[in-house]
């Protein structure tokens, strides 16, 4: 079968900088794939190499099995964006928005009216159908710009940064949607800063840093690889747990009050009955456990 | 040739949206040209007429406010023009990143770039033939050649867009545009035939004024105004084709480096 997505050795070099180093990744029909990865990681780099908005520096990128580069306008018709920033249009009412963006993949007009109708309903717009995009909220604004991009009826939709700033309700709607969408066929695209999103809505995710891949797996699959069954902070560690930890080289990693350890079920018992002697927690590890064990604590920008 | 293949008729769906937005404040939009002319026919009119006597032009005796009435369409026709794909264009880009959306779907840059200049041209053409119809009611505008000068206004609208499209792709900030209209669009108002016949200039500066886009605009529609169809030299319609078809290309290929990386 024909991969949704097929990226090969990508490249995307900005005079000396090299923002994307060498990336191939493979997104099937129907799944829901994360890109993951700190701020400049290379994320947004590949999105818009991704639909045709960058040129390539080196390597390939096929849509439905076709050349980006080369039949951006075919494979554009066939995909939704919904970039980071808010790119409605502030002129246009929000069906409006709708109906116009229609126009420019030449959907015929009653065709889209009806589309848009069911995205209204789709993204409980309705009511907001006359309001200017200037009052929305960041919540409303954000299904707005998911509700365009599928105004074509997408096969792919790339979403970068869905949710960023948006409220618990907001996020958790459109989660819901998001999962609605993929159950009925649309393959996702996504990249996201949040772990508990990735876990929840991803099939599979990729971990890039400096533009280059560190992982690629299922959530799980990645939890259960790179930090195992338990994760227990522990306060006020002594330097006998240190010298356990390192004698039996188990996942650990020293902060300034604390020692945060990765380990299977039975090191967990045995740190329970012997080291915590003033507090400990446990608790199950997460993905975004894993994401700062691969790409470390320091701060980016 | 990439630029032309990247161009089709969906451009005309960028126009669309422009004139979607306009329909809502065509009112306000339409007060200037109407009202704009009738200014400045009172003023040079009543003010300028004691002042300066009869021009000569095309071997005709006008009155003062004869001969500039004219021009006040191919004014309007460069200021509509330009500042549609200056500031307004430029404010799509950047603040409300317009043109990010549309091209995540089949449009092309190109194709983006050459709506916004025909609406500019648009915006022009429709603001000529209000004043046409003020002016015509005011007894300066001779029918039917009159008619022309809503072509000639696109024409004309086209070539300001696109130069005006140039520069949104090379200024770093919306205030930089001070600089080419005050280094480019004043002197073309000002010199190129527009409130005196070029005639009246020193020799090298007559010849400076051929050479603006806006004496080519002014003289056609002049001489359609005055009945003269058969004067129009086809020189200045051919000066503004290849102006335009320049100034597009020098546009979308600044709008290319300012936006795609």
């Amino acid at each position: 079968m024909t991969a949704v997505v097929e990226a090969t050795d990508l490249k995307k070099r900005y005079g000396e900088f090299t923002a994307v180093d060498g990336v191939s990744l493979r997104v099937d029909a129907g799944e829901c794939y994360g890109l993951l990865g700190p701020n400049g990681a290379g994320k947004t780099s590949i999105i818009r190499m991704m639909y045709g908005f960058s040129p390539l520096s080196s390597g390939k990128m096929l849509l439905f099995g076709q050349d980006i580069e080369k039949d951006w306008r075919v494979i554009r018709s066939r995909i939704g964006v919904c970039q980071q920033d808010n790119t409605l249009d502030p002129d246009l009412s929000v069906e409006d928005n709708l109906a116009v963006f229609a126009g420019y993949y030449s959907i015929p007009a009653a065709r889209a009216r009806a589309r848009a109708e069911e995205l209204l309903g789709f993204f409980a717009l309705e009511k907001k159908r006359k309001a200017k995009v200037m009052e929305l909220s960041g919540g409303l604004a954000k299904r707005l710009m998911v509700a365009r991009s599928l105004i074509n009826e997408p096969e792919l939709l790339i979403l970068d940064e869905p949710t960023t700033g948006l409220d618990p309700q907001s996020r958790h709607l459109l989660w819901e949607k998001l999962r609605a969408l993929q159950k009925a066929g649309v393959t996702l695209f996504l990249t996201t800063h949040y772990m508990e999103e990735a876990s929840y809505l991803c099939n599979r995710l990729m971990i890039i840093d400096y533009g280059k891949i560190l992982v690629e797996d299922s959530p799980q699959s990645l939890i259960k690889r790179h930090v195992g069954d338990s994760a227990i902070e522990i306060e006020g560690a002594d330097e006998a747990l240190r010298q356990y930890l390192e004698k039996n080289r188990i996942n650990h990693e020293v902060m300034d009050q604390r020692i945060m350890v990765y380990a299977e079920n039975s090191v967990a018992e045995h740190i329970r009955h012997h080291f915590c002697m003033q507090r400990c927690t446990f608790r199950p590890p997460t993905l975004e456990d894993v994401f700062l064990r691969l790409t470390g604590r320091e701060l980016r920008e | 040739m990439s630029i032309l293949s990247d161009l089709s008729w969906r451009f005309l769906r960028v126009w669309w949206r422009n004139l979607i937005v306009f329909r809502r404040i065509w009112k306000v939009n339409f007060l200037v040209p109407l009202f704009e002319p009738a200014l400045y026919i009172l003023a040079f009119g009543l003010g300028f007429r004691n002042l300066v006597g009869g021009v000569s032009y095309a071997g005709l005796d006008l009155t003062y406010t004869e001969f500039i009435a004219p021009a006040l369409i191919a004014t309007a026709v460069m200021w509509n023009s330009f500042f549609e794909t200056t500031y307004a264009s430029f404010v799509r880009m950047i603040y409300q990143k317009t043109f990010d959306a549309m091209m995540a779907t089949p449009l092309s840059l190109e194709e983006i770039i050459l709506a916004e200049v025909i609406w500019g041209a648009t915006k022009a053409a429709a603001a000529a033939g209000i004043m046409l119809v003020v002016l015509g009611v005011l007894g300066f505008v001779a029918f039917p050649s009159g008619l022309l000068v809503i072509p000639l206004a696109f024409l004309g609208g086209v070539a300001f867009g696109a130069v005006g499209m140039f520069f949104t792709g090379i200024v770093p900030t919306i205030d930089m545009f001070n600089l080419p209209i005050f280094l480019f669009m004043t002197p073309l108002f000002l010199f190129s035939g527009t409130f005196f016949p070029i005639s009246s200039l020193p020799p090298w500066a007559q010849k400076a004024s051929l050479a603006f886009p806006l004496y080519h605009v002014v003289e056609p529609i002049r001489l359609l105004s005055l009945g003269m169809t058969e004067d129009v030299p086809l020189l200045s319609i051919g000066y503004l084709l290849i102006f335009s078809v320049v100034f597009l290309k020098l546009a979308m290929s600044s709008m290319r480096r300012r936006l795609i990386h």
